[in-house]
């Protein structure tokens, strides 16, 4: 197990180096910060000054190589744009990300395995017709189109939600939260459902096709024989052993819904990293930008880290391949 | 016990509703946000905006633009060099000191050294001497008749509030980035920030104590950078916000037809224009090898004169912008007015120039232009591309971000563009010596992105630089306008409109700058 684990932290490493290799050789074509570090009436010495004491002119390599050694160390310099440390726009930008993933998370979840229960039940039903041709919507409308339209319904003519923002926070130590105010709360509904409707689609998609699985196989059909009532047949035996594969899809596609916050937290000015890392772009702000894709990265890393420590735990099949090999 | 409890509550809500009768909050949004809350950190006009209201200069601007007395009462020369300017008395910062000569002292040195951004405000400064508490004269190395205009944008902080706050100078990225003064602020002027979120919410409240006479309504404003333009436009449809700068072109009509909604604009002070490269013996980016086609002004006449202007004004900039003949703004200190006219858009003139020019069947050309960064920048190319090829010329448009952008207009590694360009002094002299002049020393020429140069115009520019007569400076300025356009040194187009979206309850002031004046805010 140990050297499972030591091994699986290797690969890591390496991922992330080459994240880091990848972003680092990218941001090569964003252009160049220094133009509006120093504003319009700058001479080109203020330029050349300023480039140097960022060590924007040296080589690539050793550009590459400060940036891992500092990162290293927790630590992923200074902002260009704001001139303030990546760690901490980082620390004032992460709840409001991670509230929102999670909420959008939930949502997919509470939504999605409902209807595909009842998808797999009534496979007949116009409800269930109504839910896959939902389903179709959310999967093809792009994720911008759909935060939009739910700006217009609700926002500009119902007039019930914001159409921005996070609403009133409240300062828990470090961690600022939204959820603990009415316009947080109110505030956190239609970028939640954006983000979460193409989870919320798969789920139910995913639900729906293992429940039709699991109530052919022969233990639900022995079930029925003894009688047991629809109830029972359907959620303690037939959910329960659905459940495996969508949980299991649910916590790896939480590091997508991270990653894909960066379009709904624009469209909803919602200041979580995402729209740190828009607005960064537009700058050619690469220490945020790097620190930004290397902590996504660190998030679907560690995500399938736990994941197939998980699956050790759970299946003794593949302890004994281990065993095997070794 | 209920009734006293009841009484309370009615008394309660009373004294809100006779404080929200006269009381009023101001929430208004725009594209982005300021980058600091420290007023010498980046020379931005979103930054120099909201502090602008926190923060104060010796001189200000009137509702019609004008210079007017704020931290200083008046001021006038008494000598070439040397400017007297008394200070106001009875002023207090926010935390209660008073203001006095030594907090102007302290942010001369402060705005002009390491980390300033401001320097461009202050350059012309030799020196500032105290003469009282309340008196200064300022010495500047050349006769410098518009320093009261230009020291407008220079904010006077606090010398105690800094000093005791580890703020003397502007957050440095050489000393770990973030101040005190990044993040909180304390000017004299007629508000105060409340709180500040970077990127998420700023909150100013009135100053209670302001010394000026009170002229707005506003006991709070909220301010929100909404960087998606749908979304500004859906929060002020729904009325979450009050005002929102910019109002996309393409979004006019339908806030117009809001029977609670109102759009005002005006001309901004930014003049877009096109710039060619007149220096290099062959362009970078063309199919003309052996010369450079861009050094024929017959050329470069032809350009001008295929550029139909009514067509973008109409069409792309929906009816308001504002055409030009001078790369200045009619607001600009030195604006030649009489010199204000464009060449004729005339296809067939254009064809002939090209013709006799020795390209009778015109020549490829590489465009450079940004698509984030002017009103509807990137159409404005594409416009005039489909233009320039009805006299045979074929221009392959680079439309990018203003990040890969600049860089090349800046290094001169372009053959044709579209830029814009501001006096950050709100003078003819500033675009003179940036955009016009040969590029140079310094910041000379810096963002003459062509290479434009003419002996004569760089002669005139040194000289109204150290001018002390008015009359004698304007006619410099006009003669050497007339060079540059007899020259087509660059081919100005317009000045783009500042466009705001608002409630009709809200009345503001909407100045060439673009600054959001709060102090003439009034809510309804």
């Amino acid at each position: 197990m140990l050297a499972f684990c030591i091994r699986r932290i290797a690969q890591a490493a390496v991922v992330m180096l080459v994240v880091g290799l990848i972003a680092f050789a990218l941001f090569r074509f964003v252009g160049d910060p220094v133009v509006f570090m120093l504003g319009q009436d700058a001479t080109p010495q203020d330029r050349a000054r300023m480039s140097a004491e960022l060590g924007l002119d040296q080589p690539f390599h050793l550009q590459y190589a400060r940036f891992v050694g500092r990162a290293l160390h927790g630590e992923f310099g200074l902002s260009l744009r704001q001139l303030r440390p990546v760690s901490t726009l980082f620390r004032e930008r992460l709840p409001a990300t991670l509230e929102l993933a999670i909420a959008a998370a939930l949502f997919a979840l509470a939504v999605g395995i409902p209807m595909g229960v009842y998808a797999a039940l009534r496979r007949r039903s116009w409800l269930t017709q109504a839910f896959l041709v939902l389903s179709l919507a959310g999967v093809a409308l792009p994720t911008f189109l759909i935060g939009i339209l739910l700006i217009l319904v609700f926002a500009v003519q119902l007039g019930w939600l914001p159409s921005f923002g996070r609403g009133e926070t409240v300062a828990l130590g470090a961690w600022s939260t939204g959820l603990l105010t009415a316009s947080g709360l109110k505030a956190l509904i239609l970028p939640a459902i954006t983000l979460g409707l193409y989870q919320m689609t798969l789920i139910m998609r995913l639900t729906r096709a293992e429940m039709l699985e699991v109530l052919r196989t022969d233990y639900i059909r022995f079930a029925r024989a003894r009688g047991l009532t629809d109830r029972a047949v359907y959620f303690r035996h037939g959910l329960y052993n659905t459940l495996v594969p969508v949980i299991t899809i649910a916590g790896l596609q939480l590091g997508s819904i991270i990653a894909f916050a960066i379009i709904t937290e624009t469209v909803f000015q919602w200041p979580g990293m995402g729209l740190l890392f828009i607005q960064s772009v537009m700058f050619a702000d690469v220490p945020v930008m790097a620190a930004y894709l290397c902590l996504i990265a660190l998030v679907f890393v560690v995500i399938n880290f736990v994941v197939d420590l998980l699956y050790h735990v759970v299946d003794p099949r593949l302890r004994l391949e281990l065993a095997a090999a070794r | 016990m209920k009734r006293t409890f009841s009484r309370i509550a009615f008394g309660a809500l009373a004294c809100v509703l006779v404080s929200a009768a006269d009381a009023a909050t101001l929430r208004f949004a725009n594209q982005g946000d300021a980058l600091s809350m420290d007023p010498h950190m980046h020379n931005e006009a979103v930054l120099l905006s909201l502090t602008g209201n926190v923060y104060e200069s010796l001189t200000g601007r009137g509702r019609k633009f004008e210079t007017t007395p704020e931290l200083a009462t008046d001021w006038k020369q008494t000598a070439p060099t040397v400017w007297r300017f008394n200070l106001r008395k009875g002023v207090k910062f926010h935390d209660g000191t008073p203001f006095t000569a030594d907090d102007v002292i302290f942010s001369f040195e402060r705005a002009r050294g390491e980390g300033s951004d401001v320097k461009v405000y202050v350059s012309a400064i030799k020196e500032i001497r105290k003469v009282d508490a309340h008196a200064i004269d300022i010495v500047t190395t050349d006769p410098f008749l518009i320093l009261p205009q230009t020291v407008s944008r220079w904010y006077v902080m606090s010398k105690s509030w800094c000093e005791k706050n580890n703020a003397t100078r502007p957050a440095d990225v050489r000393k770990g980035g973030e101040n005190y003064a990044t993040l909180r602020a304390n000017g004299t002027g007629p508000f105060m920030l409340k709180s500040r979120e970077p990127g998420v919410r700023t909150v100013f409240t009135a100053n209670p104590d302001w010394w000026g006479k009170v002229e707005h309504n506003v006991t709070e404003a909220i301010f929100t950078p909404i960087g998606n333009d749908a979304t500004r436009v859906a929060a002020l449809v729904s009325g979450e916000i009050d005002m929102m700068d910019p109002l996309p072109l393409q979004d006019v009509p339908r806030v117009q037809s809001n029977p609670n909604l109102k759009v005002m604009q005006s001309p901004e002070l930014r003049t877009i224009f096109l710039g060619m490269d007149q220096k290099r013996d062959e362009l970078l980016h063309s199919n003309i090898k052996g010369r450079n086609p861009f050094k024929d002004v017959r050329v470069r006449r032809a350009f001008y004169q295929a550029i139909d202007i009514e067509a973008i004004r109409t069409r792309i900039m929906r009816g308001v912008s504002t055409p030009t003949g001078l790369m200045v703004a009619p607001d600009t200190q030195g604006f030649a007015p009489e010199l204000n006219k464009r060449l004729p858009y005339d296809l067939e003139a254009a064809k002939k120039l090209m013709a006799e020019a020795g390209y009778p069947s015109g020549f490829e050309v590489g465009m450079n232009c940004p698509n984030d960064r002017y009103v509807n920048d990137s159409e404005i190319c594409q416009a005039i591309a489909a233009m320039l090829a009805k006299i045979g010329v074929k221009v392959n448009l680079v439309a990018e971000s203003k990040s890969l952008f600049f860089p090349k207009v800046i290094g001169r590694n372009v053959s044709f563009y579209l830029a814009g360009w501001t006096p950050a002094s709100q003078d003819s002299h500033n675009a003179l010596f940036a955009v016009m002049s040969t590029p140079g020393e310094g910041a000379q020429g810096q963002f003459n992105g062509g290479a434009y140069s003419n002996p004569r115009l760089d002669e005139l520019t040194r000289k109204i630089g150290a001018e002390n007569d008015t009359a004698r400076r304007n006619a410099m300025i006009a003669e050497a306008f007339k060079i540059h356009q007899d020259d087509i040194g660059h081919i100005p187009l317009h000045q783009q409109p500042i466009t705001w979206g608002m409630k009709k309850t809200v009345e503001m002031v909407q100045l060439p700058d673009n600054f959001l004046y709060m102090r003439w805010v009034m809510v309804k």
